[in-house]
């Protein structure tokens, strides 16, 4: 009996075998194998920072010449490297860029002026009276950036902003696209000058709110190269094609501390901020 | 309430485009001058509800939560807050067209708490016909009474804004929904009812959410309105009491929208009242009128304890759509906590527009927003009811709201 079984079901699966065996020689589809190829070297984080659905089509594309090995932000010089070399194509300028908070109101110098006691994430308390932060523009401190960025490269201090590591961070954008304040800009790492303040309020004003906002009182502008930082409706924004006369003197004349000069990780000079990760 | 010192006019106070900015820092205003003009169809203007000087054009909080461009007015103590005499529209031989640009012109928006151009329902699409205007006397929230108090104190100048309504739109037939537990409103409106209108009181079922433009049309009329379509495709129009008390005061006297009844009310408060309240008062001149909060108090709400907003800063202006101010003491807002949902349908049982929170709210947490559009998200109101049945005390409400915005910013890069 159960030898009959064995062989009736053993038969069954025997013909469904051939049956789909035969079937793969007939629906057989040609690929490229360098396809394969190129997806195993990749980091298959599947992360879309290339602005791709994710490794696949970004080594569809790369086989096929459309993108650059460059373009995929999270792997290192040796990946991009590997795939050239691999392929046969130069590998295409890199410049790696990094996620940046434009904003340093942590609790120790930004003012709270109400409570917030719902649901725990940037979210919904953006969209309920705007959380309670006195500074309508401010980090929020949910850290809904923390819980999507896939590498762990964002943690929280112990002032409630959001540490970017700019070794782990890989521009994958997901922090970006989290943040409902719109706070994090992706930067490339050598930028230097940055202004970590979203704060259009303008004059002393600002300071009710936050000790390290930025009041465009525009002593950054007078001593930087032409066109470098220019002060518009309520913030200094760098121009980074400038970047190479960036100049530490635009720091040093701030009187809040709104701009630094950036070597690494954010927040490193804070003393406030000392004990969460630096780079 | 007396004239604040200072009154802070955000140029968005509607649903819409924000106004457009007519004055400078430094002029010199009259009450009911415009501050800032309407920008397109659906927007209105905004005027100045005290006289005085214009002291800064810039960021201020608004009651939304954000930072908003407002105009900051001091008021002139000594004024004798006279309007400029206007001329009075003479209503009945104007063409649709006039009443429509009167309405417009005088900034008059939904009351009820969104804040649409009222003239915009007042000239309905062409190809529409409207058989039927719906007044909505069903208080949008529990706390809330200012409907209420305008129809029992003022019913004339209700009914004298239906007339204008229904002769200028020509709509036949008029009714106006009450909820059955304000008698005193319905024997006002019934006493001074007119005998040449076609105008019926009807008591409704007292139940939340009565008030909502949909739940009102299916109550009064039977219609369902389909989803993701306006009143007007099945032949009705809704007002809220207020603003047609607001189109009856630009007829009778030319004022515009500069002045509303606001029920400032909860635990929280020492004296509770409806008071007529000049757009633009700070909710702390407000509160302090009302003898100030007590020292439990601990939230103070723009609108009902339902729907409303919390604010973060007592600075935030009184707008157009202020419907209320609740004040809720600490022991009121205590947050329980939350346990997983159990799936016991209670939420499903509440969802006046037949919703399935309890999926929804799964979805919501996994960021899972296009399945929610495909559950329907748009119908939400975010009445709330789901989240103050829940058992396991799942905030549904605020997970819908901030699904909500994430689409919305989707959306917005997208485009």
């Amino acid at each position: 009996m159960t030898l009959l079984a064995i062989l009736i079901v053993g038969g069954v699966g025997l013909v469904f075998a051939v049956f789909i065996a035969l079937a793969n020689r007939k629906l057989w589809v040609w690929e490229d194998p360098r396809i394969d190829a190129v997806a195993s070297m990749l980091p298959n984080a599947n992360c879309g920072a290339c602005g791709l659905p994710g490794c696949r089509a970004f080594a569809e594309q790369a086989v096929e010449g459309i993108i650059a090995p460059t373009k995929c932000s999270v792997g290192s010089d040796d990946v991009h490297k590997a795939i050239a070399g691999f392929l046969g194509v130069a590998a295409g300028t890199a410049q790696r860029r990094v996620a940046r908070l434009l904003c340093a109101g942590g609790t120790d110098v930004a003012v709270s002026q109400a409570e917030y006691r719902g649901l725990p994430t940037c979210a919904a308390a953006a969209a309920v009276a705007g959380g309670g932060k006195g500074c309508a523009w401010g980090c929020l401190s949910l850290a809904d950036c923390a819980r999507v960025c896939a590498f762990k490269a964002i943690t929280m201090s112990d002032t409630g902003l959001p540490v970017v590591d700019p070794v782990t961070c890989t521009a994958c954008g997901d922090c970006v696209e989290a943040c409902p304040k719109g706070l994090f800009v992706l930067q490339p790492v050598e930028q230097r000058l940055l202004v970590q303040c979203k704060n259009l309020l303008a004059g002393d004003e600002v300071l009710d709110q936050c000790q390290v906002a930025c009041t465009t009182c525009g002593k950054c502008v007078q001593d930087a190269a032409p066109g470098l930082i220019s002060v518009s409706s309520g913030v200094a924004t760098v121009n980074y094609e400038l970047n190479a006369q960036a100049d530490r003197q635009a720091v040093t004349r701030c009187p809040t501390g709104a701009i630094v000069w950036l070597d690494g990780a954010q927040f490193v000079r804070m003393p406030s901020l000392a004990g969460s990760t630096e780079a | 309430m007396p004239y604040p010192d200072e009154i802070v006019l955000p140029l968005r106070q509607h649903a819409g485009n924000p106004a457009t900015l007519c004055v400078k820092v430094g002029d010199h205003v009259e009450r009911g001058d415009p501050v800032g003009l309407a920008d397109g169809w659906i927007s209105v203007p905004i005027h100045a509800s005290a006289s005085g000087t214009v002291t800064d054009i810039g960021w201020w909080p608004h009651p939304d939560g954000t930072m908003a461009m407002a105009v900051r007015i001091k008021v002139d103590r000594y004024a004798p807050q006279m309007t400029r005499p206007r001329m009075v529209p003479h209503w009945e031989g104007l063409t649709v067209d006039q009443v429509v640009q009167a309405v417009q012109d005088a900034g008059v928006v939904g009351l009820g708490g969104a804040a649409f151009p009222t003239h915009v329902k007042l000239a309905p699409p062409a190809d529409f016909v409207v058989h039927t205007l719906i007044i909505n006397g069903a208080e949008c929230e529990p706390y809330l009474t200012s409907d209420h108090r305008t129809m029992a104190e003022y019913p004339d100048r209700v009914l004298f804004g239906i007339r204008v309504m229904m002769q200028s739109m020509g709509v036949p037939k008029c009714v106006v929904g009450v909820e059955r537990n304000k008698p005193d409103a319905i024997a006002a409106l019934q006493q001074a009812l007119p005998t040449d209108l076609d105008i019926t009181i009807l008591p409704l079922t007292v139940k939340y959410p009565q008030g909502a433009e949909k739940m009102l049309i299916q109550a009064v009329t039977g219609i369902e309105v389909p989803s993701g379509k306006l009143p007007v495709s099945v032949g009705v129009v809704v007002q809220n009491v207020g603003s047609v008390a607001a189109i009856a005061e630009v007829f009778e006297t030319g004022l515009p929208l500069i002045e509303r009844i606001v029920t400032v009310s909860g635990h929280g408060l020492r004296r509770p009242a409806n008071l007529i309240v000049p757009v633009g008062t700070k909710l702390r001149d407000l509160l302090a009128f009302c003898d100030g909060v007590t020292p439990d108090a601990a939230e103070v709400i723009i609108g009902g304890p339902m729907m409303g907003q919390a604010q973060a800063n007592l600075d935030a202006p009184v707008v157009k759509g202020t419907t209320g101010v609740v004040v809720l003491e600490k022991h009121e807002t205590r947050l329980d906590k939350v346990y997983p949902c159990i799936h016991c349908g209670r939420c499903l049982e509440a969802c006046p527009v037949f919703l399935n929170p309890s999926l929804l709210g799964d979805f919501a947490r996994v960021h899972r927003f296009k399945d929610m559009v495909d559950e329907h998200l748009a119908d939400c109101m975010l009445c709330g009811s789901c989240a103050y049945v829940c058992p396991s005390n799942i905030p549904l409400a605020q997970l819908f709201q901030a699904s909500k915005a994430a689409l919305r910013r989707v959306k917005a890069g997208a485009t």
